[in-house]
């Protein structure tokens, strides 16, 4: 059994694990019961596991826990709350961008990442930088509008 | 806005007798700190015998004594909006503020039996049944409030949880009714409000989950956790109908605590754990017999030929059935045939149940459209009276259609009455690709003539289709299926041969669905089921006969049209897009990029809502690729009660619809299905969407129509009537992949 040392939304967290090969996502959802990365693929295809790894967007469900180890992570949790949302999530709230929202937290943290990358980008830069979240409901209108109005972007 | 982010309803013990109570339990729910869902046992958690009758009105609704009102929906939210619709729907005629009602919805104990949520049925018939329900509660509570303070009803008014009278005395709708409910049978006659007064229908108001579901509080079936709840995973077999030969259970002896669950080809692991219990499906050795009873999917187009048929139907026959006869030996007829392939739901969270089963009761938390349906199943496998089991609905990934939900709630089922405990059971991707029930596949042949100047004269619509899609007396669970037990009727699909007659005049009609015997891949419902591929064949027909008479597509549609609204969609669409009139094709080129426009209209099931979409594409020509710049839509469900949830809900038919036609096929040999990830079953990615533009047609004066599926059936003739147009080049099967189009092309 071995103990991993991470830093999970700002608060220090140390995960029992029988296997440090288990990915990132199953020790946030059941060792810290952290909800909003959801299993999608289990291969890194979807998105909708989405965390900040040290700032940068990664797919927990294909990070092994023991190469988070002494690094920061992020959720979607981390970042703001129904009460007092994030600037983005506040965004994707105004503009009702989520149906089922399965995906959403993918959707909140890679749009995140990318408005650190990029404060002002351009509808194609976001399509670009959302190109590795799949979503099914058909909200990507949606998401890409919340993006903008996160930049303050006018409604383009 | 209540919070929705709050422990799983039916997660604690229901203790009271009355429905009131029991609303007001779950009220309280909505309060609760947020986080991991707790929990007691399936059986104290199991509801008690109750009936709710449809023609109750407490069967709908309960007012609490501090004037909040409990809304009970058998039928669910999945992602569309119907969690804010009911609200307004409610709250306008009992004039209640949304944020003072509090919906259950798909919980066989507390909620009425109003049939699956399918078939764009949640707002139209779902919605209006808890508007009658409210109405009819007005009806009563004036009625209690006039003879109280000895006022004609006329007189009265209810706004805020009271009633009021003039010169200013009221009395509170809680201190009428005190504890005993309404006790009346619904009205179908209460008088509903009329579109003038309307204050909160037609309102855009959010949707209450958005906040939590961006935040990543609010509970899904994947996110419920019991005390004591364990991990579990089935293993699906190589092979479509292979059979255990042997497990090797040494094979995970080094995983921690793993327990093996065998009954007959069912075969699943339970562990504390989920990573172990993950590991422990992917790692233990069984040894599977040979099947091979698949035909392929390359095969799928001779075998709608060839049958076996089970049925011939004429669905349409209409005007002179002469000239349709002699369409068969015309030398001038146009002929084409058009193929839809097997689909599947694609739901990005792949399936996923809790069921805490005990000797003496349980309960099964659910994504399924359909948990009352789901009571009888799943009471059945595990020899429980219906009353001893509960099925509570918590939302899941969106499913369009019966996806692989119902399969994870037996799977979970079954583990846990192996194991007396609650389990978790989660798909994986592999399953949910692989196992999920498919969208069928159909085969259409169209044939017709045109008259001198143009018109349709003769026309005849074969089409090929599974008999079992149309008139499914069950869909056989995967688990119990395995486990060789016996299975009561289970979810019915939709009606798959509707649409497959032109919209517009001619003089002689009929369509014939040849029925074929069970679909290769067991078939469920997917969205606008059987539609999307009949307005497909139709609408680009109707095309093609214009292309025929050198007509512009739009004047071909709108010449003859006779239905007001059908025209007026029509018209809005052609304005959005600035319609040129002109025949196809018109191909228009930039550089080595072929330019299009086209188009295709629905009035889904002839008899619902009226969709007209139109869109700009490109055609790459030296590689086939299709990019759609720009679709514009017009769509008129009748009343809409949120215009937003509405443009939602026709924003994911189109892109989702658009997903379906350029990448998606359910790939299969003779042995299993081979698209089992993302990379094999491809998804729209965001760098493919296009300009999305809207308008919706509302009409406060009619009926809501549905808004959830009707958007979808016109875009794939729209797209390829629009690489027609920019080609010449006509796309007859789905999906139109760049190598198809290049092949057409060269």
């Amino acid at each position: 059994m071995a103990s991993i040392r991470l830093t999970v939304n700002g608060a220090p967290q140390a995960i029992e694990a029988w296997d440090p090969d288990m990915p990132l996502l199953y020790a946030l959802r059941n060792d810290l019961g952290l909800h909003a990365a959801k299993f999608g693929c289990g291969l890194g295809q979807c998105g909708s596991c989405t965390v900040l790894l040290d700032d940068a967007p990664v797919r927990s469900c294909t990070v092994r826990l023991k190469d988070a180890a002494g690094r920061r992570i992020v959720t979607a949790e981390g970042l703001g709350s129904p009460e007092k949302p994030h600037p983005v999530q506040a965004a994707f709230i105004a503009e009702q961008a989520a149906q089922c929202g399965y995906c959403t937290n993918g959707m909140v943290m890679s749009a995140v990442a990318l408005l650190r990358q990029v404060p002002r980008p351009t509808r194609e830069q976001a399509q670009e930088a959302l190109a590795g979240n799949l979503c099914r409901c058909g909200s990507h209108d949606r998401v890409l509008r919340a993006v903008q109005r996160a930049a303050g972007a006018p409604r383009a | 806005m209540p919070s929705e982010s709050r422990p799983s309803p039916g997660a604690s013990t229901l203790t009271r007798r009355s429905l009131l109570e029991a609303g007001a339990l779950v009220v309280g729910f909505c309060f609760a700190p947020a986080g991991p869902a707790r929990g007691q046992s399936g059986a104290a958690a199991a509801g008690a015998p109750r009936a709710l009758p449809l023609d109750q009105v407490d069967s709908f609704l309960a007012l609490r004594a501090d004037g909040r009102v409990v809304v009970r929906s058998g039928k669910v939210d999945l992602g569309t909006g119907h969690r804010i619709a009911m609200r307004q729907m409610v709250g306008e005629e009992l004039g209640i503020a949304v944020d003072r009602i509090d919906l259950i919805e798909g919980d066989t104990a507390l909620t009425p039996n109003q049939g699956p949520t399918a078939g764009s049925t949640g707002v139209m018939r779902g919605g209006v049944e808890l508007r009658q329900a409210a109405a009819t509660a007005r009806e009563a509570l004036l009625t209690m409030a006039a003879e109280r303070l000895q006022v004609p009803v006329a007189e009265l008014t209810l706004a805020d949880g009271e009633v009021r009278a003039a010169g200013g005395r009221s009395i509170a709708v809680a201190a009428l009714l005190g504890e005993r409910g309404f006790d009346v049978k619904m009205n179908p006659k209460a008088p509903l409000k009329r579109p003038s007064q309307y204050v909160l229908v037609g309102q855009s108001l959010p949707r209450p989950d958005v906040p939590a579901k961006v935040t990543g509080r609010h509970v899904y079936v994947h996110d419920h956790v019991l005390p004591g709840m364990l991990h579990g995973r089935v293993l699906r077999p190589p092979a479509v109908g292979a059979k255990v030969e042997a497990v090797d259970e040494s094979s995970i002896a080094r995983l921690p605590g793993v327990r093996v669950v065998r009954i007959l080809d069912f075969v699943g692991v339970v562990c504390a754990d989920e990573w172990a219990a993950v590991r422990a499906a992917r790692e233990l050795k069984v040894r599977w017999s040979e099947s091979a009873t698949l035909i392929g999917h390359d095969a799928l187009v001779g075998w709608a030929r060839t049958g076996p048929f089970v049925a011939e139907e004429v669905i349409a026959a209409k005007g002179d059935a002469q000239r349709v006869a002699a369409l068969g030996g015309a030398a001038d007829a146009l002929r084409a045939t058009y193929s839809w392939p097997i689909q599947s739901h694609g739901s990005i969270g792949p399936s996923c149940a809790v069921a805490d089963v005990r000797a003496d009761g349980g309960t099964v938390w659910t994504a399924s459209q359909a948990s009352h349906r789901f009571l009888n199943v799943f009471a059945a496998l595990v020899d429980l009276p219906r009353d001893k089991l509960r099925v509570v609905y918590l939302d899941g990934a969106g499913c369009y259609g019966m996806n692989g939900h119902d399969d994870a709630a037996a799977d979970a089922v079954l583990l846990s009455k192996a194991v007396g405990k609650p389990v978790r059971v989660q798909w994986s991707r592999e399953d949910e690709l692989g196992w999920d029930p498919k969208g069928p596949p159909q085969l259409l042949e169209l044939k017709a003539t045109l008259t001198p100047d143009g018109r349709i004269d003769a026309w005849e619509t074969d089409m090929w289709v599974p008999r079992a899609t149309a008139n499914l007396e069950w869909v056989p669970l995967l688990a119990p299926l395995a486990a060789g037990m016996r299975q009561p009727v289970g979810q019915s699909v939709g009606l798959v041969s509707q649409n497959g007659d032109p919209p517009y005049p001619a003089n002689g009609v009929k369509v014939s669905a040849h029925w074929l015997g069970p679909a290769p891949l067991r078939p469920s419902n997917i969205r606008a089921p059987g539609k999307v591929a009949n307005c497909f064949a139709v609408e680009s027909f109707v095309d093609e006969l214009a292309a025929k008479a050198k007509i512009d597509p739009l004047a071909f549609r709108l010449r003859d049209m006779t239905n007001p609204r059908g025209a007026e969609v029509l018209r809005r669409m052609a304005q959005l897009i600035d319609w040129q009139a002109r025949p196809s094709p018109t191909a228009a080129r930039r550089g080595g990029v072929a330019v299009g426009r086209g188009m295709a209209y629905i009035h889904y099931k002839n008899s619902e809502t009226y969709v007209a979409i139109a869109m700009d594409v490109e055609v790459e020509r030296s590689s086939g690729e299709i990019v759609v710049r720009r679709v514009c839509c017009a769509h008129d469900c009748g009343l809409m009660i949120n215009p937003d949830a509405v443009r939602a809900q026709v924003e994911g038919n189109i892109l989702q619809t658009l997903s379906r036609t350029l990448y998606e096929e359910t790939t299969f040999d003779r042995s299993r299905v081979t698209s089992v990830d993302w990379g094999s079953y491809r998804l729209l990615r965001f760098p493919a969407v296009p300009r999305l533009e809207i308008a919706l047609i509302d009409r406060p004066d009619q009926p809501p129509l549905g808004a959830g599926e009707a958007a979808s059936s016109p875009v794939p003739a729209a797209l390829a009537n629009a690489v027609f147009d920019a080609t010449g080049v006509r796309l007859r099967s789905v999906p139109f992949g760049s190598g198809k189009l290049k092949a057409l092309l060269s």
